[in-house]
């Protein structure tokens, strides 16, 4: 297993598509963060005492989106270009025939792509904080607290967890389908759903379930917006970006939706708010990163089974 | 002589279709077994349930005195087996397809440069070991597989039409590698074909299966014996075309 691990790491260290993704995303990140942390510097000047600036560099907007929203956005797309051709580029190359008969377990060679590319994931995402909190140090000139660097850790963890779970998601495509380009659009097509319109989508389900007769009863109202919510955790990409906003905002205290405010209101107000602890932050968003966990495990445990059964000719 | 390879009845469907059909076979120590037959005619299914790539649906097999079904680990360790038109990770170089190989056969590293040299020397390309393989020829490519093999040094070699796409001179000299492997070194070599005349070439024995079913199994001279009666000559095309029409 630590073969093909090894091999398969190289590969995608060596790939052009993965370091053209990496730059890209690195760059946006770096102009963006950049971007706010010049903002936060202006804003923090007619504020005494704010805490738990550090964390605004990453949640806070900045011109289109902030951190947060930019990575649960593009982070899919990392594990996709790493899984989508695991298994079908193999039966491609006829390579896979030659693998299935060297004397290793079958499992090794999914366990082996799987584990290569949650390690690929990791060295990027923490190379690309750590890029991130130098420049931020710099630019803002805040000390984060260990309750801060806490959180950005499990952020990173929620984060590669994440992104693992299409990376098992584009490789249990590429088990399933034959073709290259059928097991990346499969992917990217869910991707593209899950990311932009899980919104209409769960809108859809609601008013079906429980429609809004009387949009002045605000029990119906409540109602639809529950089931709406609900169903929108069928995403990944919600759970995500709800159980992550709340890791890195000790002021948000439920899972709801909360009020959009700006940077400047949200730091005066925070004055009269006193933070949730980290562990307390955890707890609330606890159901939605079991589900992630679930999720990605599933994907992984589905294609482990199909791999194991499939048959290597027909190649 | 001991046998390598024995199969009881080996069946194996698919649906309703039957691809190999209660075989019944034994090759023996240091032959060089013709494994004959039109495509799919399920040659191929035969050799992934050697492997233990594939379940038998009936019968029983053993590769080298284990079950490919029980044991198909102790199998891949010890037998070499080359599929049909074999694929490479082309980005690398011959050198570095080979030491995978080798690091996935847990070849220790001290002795993984030796191996590799030494098999590039067998094979006779040990002046291009460090091409990147996607500028190899087809010729090449088949040799560097044999190579691959060589590393863990089988007792058994499947060859799966080691030969098919090759020019005349890339067939003979792979030919006359299987050949010399088997004559310097001991090696058992199952090669399945339907190139008639280089099976004749080289091979001790030879099977004929047809739409899944072992039709013949003998040396040459007896099944031309059988076939084509005594002073019929020797040509194993003419046999087989006999036996192709009978089915």
């Amino acid at each position: 297993m630590w073969t093909i691990c090894k091999k398969e790491l190289a590969d995608h260290f060596s790939s052009t598509r993965f370091l053209i993704l990496f730059c890209l995303i690195l760059m946006v990140a770096l102009v963006s963060t950049y971007m706010v942390a010049t903002n936060i510097r202006q804003v923090l000047e007619g504020v005494s005492k704010p805490s738990n600036v550090f964390l605004l560099l990453f949640t806070t907007e900045g011109k289109f989106f902030s951190l947060v929203q930019f990575i649960a956005f593009f982070g899919p797309l990392l594990g996709i270009i790493m899984g989508f051709d695991a298994i079908n580029r193999e039966r491609q190359h006829r390579t896979l025939a030659k693998l299935v008969s060297q004397p290793i377990f079958r499992d090794a060679v999914i366990n082996g792509k799987f584990l290569a590319g949650v390690i690929t994931v990791s060295i990027a995402l923490v190379s690309m904080m750590l890029l991130l909190t130098g420049m931020g140090l710099i630019t803002v000139g805040v000390v984060p607290g260990w309750e801060e660097i806490g959180r950005l850790f499990v952020y990173l963890i929620v984060s590669i967890a994440y992104v693992s779970f299409w990376l098992g998601l584009a490789i249990l495509f590429s088990i399933l389908f034959r073709s290259l380009a059928t097991s990346a659009l499969a992917a990217v097509a869910l991707w593209i759903f899950f990311s932009f319109f899980m919104g209409f989508a769960s809108d859809l389900v609601a008013d079906a379930l429980s429609p809004v007769r009387n949009p002045r009863d605000p029990e119906e109202v409540v109602a639809n917006q529950r089931v709406s919510d609900a169903a929108s955790l069928v995403s990944p990409a919600v759970l995500y970006s709800k159980a992550t906003s709340t890791i890195l905002d000790p002021y948000r205290r439920s899972r709801g939706s909360v009020m959009i405010v700006g940077l400047l209101e949200k730091l005066s107000m925070e004055r009269f708010q006193s933070p949730l602890p980290l562990d307390q932050s955890i707890l609330v968003v606890w159901p939605y990163l079991t589900l992630l966990a679930a999720l990605t495990l599933i994907c992984f445990g589905l294609s482990y089974v199909i791999f194991m059964r499939q048959e290597i000719r027909s190649v | 002589m001991a046998a390598i390879i024995q199969t009881e009845n080996l069946t194996r469907r698919y649906g309703r279709q039957v691809a190999v059909d209660g075989l019944t076979l034994e090759i023996n120590e240091r032959e060089i077994f013709g494994f004959l037959g039109p495509n799919g005619a399920g040659k191929t299914t035969t050799i992934l349930m050697l492997l233990g790539l594939t379940e038998p649906t009936s019968g029983s097999a053993r590769v080298l005195g284990y079950d490919p079904t029980r044991d198909p680990l102790e199998i891949k360790r010890q037998v070499g087996y080359l599929p049909e038109n074999v694929g490479f990770y082309d980005d690398l170089t011959g050198r570095e397809n080979l030491r995978f190989m080798a690091e996935l056969n847990r070849l220790p590293e001290a002795r993984i440069t030796e191996k590799i040299e030494e098999a590039l020397r067998t094979v006779g390309l040990n002046g291009e070991g460090d091409k990147l393989v996607g500028a190899y020829s087809r010729g090449m490519r088949q040799r560097l597989g044999i190579a691959e093999l060589l590393i863990k040094d089988p007792k058994l070699l499947i060859l799966d039409e080691p030969t098919l796409g090759l020019d005349p001179d890339g067939t003979n000299k792979m030919l006359d590698l299987v050949h010399a492997l088997s004559r310097d070194r001991g090696i058992t070599v199952m090669l399945s074909s339907h190139q008639l005349e280089q099976v004749q070439r080289i091979c001790t024995r030879v099977g004929i299966m047809i739409k899944g079913k072992l039709v013949a199994v003998g040396t040459i001279e007896e099944l031309a014996k059988r076939k084509l009666g005594e002073g019929g000559g020797m040509n194993l095309e003419e046999i087989y075309m006999r036996y192709f029409k009978e089915a």
